[in-house]
């Protein structure tokens, strides 16, 4: 898989930072060619992993790039943090599963939104969630 | 992003008028609760037309709202959720359960009507007392179409 454009990258520290994010996220993913649904499902997804930085990682950033892998196109979605870390993935990717006062919806639905989806975290050094869709 | 609350008879209007972040859908819980309070409103419609994402924090917002202002005498509707939204909300399986939804604000109005006569409260701009000329009440949707849940 390779990339193919600039990397996008929105500094995320506040709750006005998600729409930022999920704006970028849409507009990228209508230049790529999605239609129908996907570039509102996209946005939807990159709103609750940015939501997830501000809520539990008080700041991070999230990256968007255009990815092309054996002739298919699709977007990439990552979002990182230096945050507190997740102690437990299993849990934490449980459907209504949150620490805190959320809905406990974020993780599970991004992976149902996304084609691909993969989460990698370590206690106190932070968290990085990466997402892929292909375009159909 | 400020949202403006109209007051229509026994009725709040709160039209959305551009994409919201969490902290502006927490103004708006707040000051629908300060105006119903205020004016007394039997009913709540919430314009959701223009939000192009609908996810978990709205979501737990807008049945936070409804559930409170319900508790304050008021039912809410929220109209206007747009067909990629709702699809996205199902896929992130999202539902407002308890909420009144309707297709547009007409349908909103008519949602009103029919919960607000049948808790045998006042009927909003159904008697006589206005002019016809100056009745800008739309005729009687219900017997068009009926009120759509969302789920
Ligand atoms: N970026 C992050 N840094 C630290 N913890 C996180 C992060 N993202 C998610 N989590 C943990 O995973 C849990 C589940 O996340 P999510 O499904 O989005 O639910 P919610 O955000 O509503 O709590 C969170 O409650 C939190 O404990
Ligand atoms: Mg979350």
């Amino acid at each position: 898989m390779s990339t193919f454009n600039e990397e996008i990258c929105v500094p995320i520290r506040s709750d006005a930072d998600i729409v930022v994010a999920r704006q970028k996220g849409r507009a990228l993913a209508v230049q790529l060619g999605f239609s129908g649904s996907d570039p509102t499902v996209i946005a939807a997804a990159i709103s609750e992993v940015a939501r997830n930085i501000v809520n539990h990682a008080k700041q991070g950033e999230i990256v968007l790039t255009g990815v092309h892998e054996s002739s298919r196109l699709g977007i990439q979605v990552v979002a990182r943090d230096e945050g507190p870390g997740i102690a437990n993935i299993e849990q934490a990717m449980q459907y209504g599963y949150s620490s805190g006062k959320g809905m406990g919806v974020g993780l599970p639905g991004a992976k149902w939104l996304m084609d691909a989806f993969d989460i990698k975290s370590q206690i106190g050094k932070g968290t990085r969630v990466t997402m892929q869709k292909w375009v159909r | 992003m400020h949202v403006p609350i109209l007051k229509q008879g026994d009725y709040l209007i709160a039209t959305i008028q551009s994409v919201l972040s969490d902290a502006d859908l927490l103004q708006l819980r707040d000051d629908l609760a300060d105006r119903v309070g205020q004016f007394r409103s039997r009913g709540v419609i919430i314009d959701v037309t223009v939000l192009d994402v609908i996810d978990s924090f709205p979501t737990r917002t807008l049945r936070g709202v409804a559930h409170m202002l319900r508790l304050r005498g008021a039912n809410t509707v929220i109209v206007g959720i747009q067909p990629d939204v709702a699809f996205a909300m199902v896929q992130l399986g999202l539902t407002l359960e308890g909420v009144g939804t309707a297709l547009d604000l007409e349908e909103g109005l008519a949602f009103l009507n029919a919960k607000t006569k049948r808790a045998g409260g006042v009927v909003a701009r159904t008697g006589g007392t206005a002019p016809s000329s100056l009745s800008k009440s739309p005729p009687d949707a219900r017997t068009r179409r009926g009120n759509r849940p969302l789920q």
